[in-house]
């Protein structure tokens, strides 16, 4: 390593160093005069007497027999003072205020990538893949899986173990073992060998995606936009001829068949076919440059719910959301 | 057996599918093969998951370079499936308080809902918004006004930034007078996006429904079998 990159090496952890000490100390100062990163919650409680008929109804005066439980709502941060604490009807969350502490330590993990790849990092992105896909994973089974599949093939079983108020008028539908050896097929992609039987699930993937977006996108984008691009050119109002509308018009009208013709390869771009292209290609930077604009609006207000989170809901500097 | 039944259910599935749209007798058919389109998302799901343990696990017992990352992801995904599927920490339906079963698996206070709010959120949406840094820093070498086309990007993307801020008024009050406030940067974004951007958006649309269009008729006629593989 030579000696200026080692100097900009040592000139960084410095830095990093002091503004590590700078935020611990704020932390210290703010975890001393208030309640930072504190979670406090009130309990309510829920119950249920069942009648003659077994029907359950929600009551105040709970009895023995009767099903019960609680629940926590978060005090908002405006309205817990020191007197409502004192008067012990609110409670300190522990699984809440554990969990507000976790979001901001890995919320800081993602932000140290600015320093460059590190160890907070990884452990932060190996957290994210692992919880995403069990997150999915989770939807995925209760609200397609369990209702769609199970409780076509055991109905039965279905509304009385998760789904009461499901309808099986319908009785078990064998014609779902279908798609149920379908996923069995599939699942014979981690095997060893046997890796072609997942064809069959796959084909059929791909033969309801082609069919299903063919018509989706003629319906949605072809036809619908082809309709919206056909407007007047020649604009009128109360007062006759409306210069600028019909100029937007004609604009839009332009920016439109110049762009398309960009994208049509099938003839060489030159002489009128050229011109029109160059001219689609100056709206498509125009568009190119919006999208651009309002990705970059999206992530930094992104980024700015996250500071407000760092200083709101956990520092408590600037007023919680 | 390998080729020729998957390709026969690819073009019965996706013809099924197209007729469902034009003859009402067959509008069931098209949604049933919808909803077991959907309960095959789920089994790719499944085998994602699997893949994924997988992968993992080899990564772990052969001790590469990372195997412990390796293993909080495994460790993470197990935990997040068990908080999920055995509804841990998920109160009963209010309407069905005998079920123990019946409440919504993402309900407030739950394990899953704990490990959404406070794993979940901030971590992605915090990586997108470390898109801001490399975006605003990527623009900062790239957007150079070297031709027309560079130009009209960079002044569009401008115009936008700025039209969607504050800034965006506040630089022209007080000074501009009434006949010239279309040029306000707030009134100049909302010509372009309704404009030019809706122009050139409108191109790009029409020639992506084009495209699949093409796509998905040549995989309903069997031209195109690249999702059969090679052998």
């Amino acid at each position: 390593m030579d000696k200026s990159s080692e100097a900009s090496k040592n000139s960084n952890t410095l830095i990093w160093g002091i503004i590590f000490i700078i935020g611990a100390i704020m932390l210290v100062w703010s975890m001393s005069t208030s309640r930072t990163g504190q979670v406090w919650v009130t309990p309510e409680q829920h119950a249920f007497t069942a009648d003659a008929d077994g029907k359950y109804s929600a009551t105040d005066t709970p009895s023995s027999g009767d099903i019960e439980w609680v629940t926590y709502n978060v005090v908002p941060d405006s309205e817990l003072t020191q007197e409502v604490i004192d008067s012990g009807s609110v409670t300190l969350s522990w699984s809440r205020t554990i969990g507000l502490w976790l979001a901001a330590i890995f919320t800081l993990f993602i932000l140290s990538f600015l320093v460059g790849d590190n160890p907070a990092y990884k452990f932060a992105e190996a957290l994210v893949v692992g919880t995403s896909a069990g997150y999915v994973m989770v939807i995925g089974i209760w609200d397609v899986f369990v209702p769609l599949l199970l409780g076509k093939l055991a109905p039965g079983f279905v509304q009385t173990a998760f789904l009461p108020g499901m309808d099986v008028s319908a009785g078990t539908q064998f014609l779902y073992i279908i798609p149920a050896i379908l996923i069995i097929m599939l699942l014979f992609q981690l095997m060893p060998s046997g890796g072609w039987i997942s064809r069959w699930p796959i084909a059929f993937f791909i033969g309801i995606t082609a069919g299903y977006r063919m018509i989706g996108y003629v319906e949605a984008d072809l036809v619908a936009q082809i309709k919206a691009g056909i407007v007047p050119l020649w604009v009128t109002g109360e007062n006759g001829f409306a210069f600028w509308a019909s100029f937007n018009a004609v604009l839009l009208t332009v920016a439109t068949l110049s762009a398309m013709i960009y994208f049509f390869f099938s003839v060489e771009h030159k002489g009128f076919i050229g011109k029109t292209a160059r001219i689609g290609i100056w709206f498509l930077m125009i568009t190119f440059g919006a999208s651009f604009g309002y990705t970059v609006m999206g992530r930094i207000a992104l980024l700015a719910a996250r500071l407000e989170f760092l200083f709101g809901d956990w520092l408590h500097f600037i007023p919680s959301s | 057996m390998k080729r020729t039944v998957p390709l026969i259910i690819a073009i019965i599935a996706g013809f099924v599918l197209l007729i469902a749209n034009f003859i009402p007798y067959a509008e069931g058919w098209g949604l049933k093969a919808q909803e077991w389109f959907n309960i095959l998302a789920v089994g790719a799901m499944i085998l994602g998951g699997g893949n994924l343990v997988k992968l993992h696990l080899i990564k772990i017992s052969g001790q590469r370079k990372g195997w412990g990352y390796s293993a909080v992801t495994i460790g993470c995904f197990v935990g997040t499936l068990i908080f999920g599927l055995f509804k841990i920490g998920v109160h009963p339906n209010e309407i069905y308080p005998n079920v123990g079963w019946s409440g919504y698996y993402l309900e407030g206070g739950s394990g899953l809902w704990w490990i959404y709010q406070h794993m979940i959120v901030p971590l992605t949406s915090m990586m997108f918004a470390m898109l801001a840094f490399y975006v605003a820093t990527a623009a900062f070498r790239a957007f150079r006004a070297k031709n027309t086309e560079a130009t009209l990007l960079l002044v569009t993307a401008g115009v936008v930034l700025l039209g969607q801020t504050y800034a965006g008024v506040w630089l022209f009050e007080g000074w501009l007078p009434e006949s010239m406030q279309w040029l306000r940067f707030d009134h100049l974004t909302e010509w372009v996006m309704n404009i030019p951007n809706t122009g050139g958006t409108r191109a790009i649309t029409i020639g992506i429904a084009l495209g699949v269009v093409a796509t998905s008729l040549r995989i309903l006629l069997g031209v195109d079998r690249s999702y059969l593989g090679q052998d």
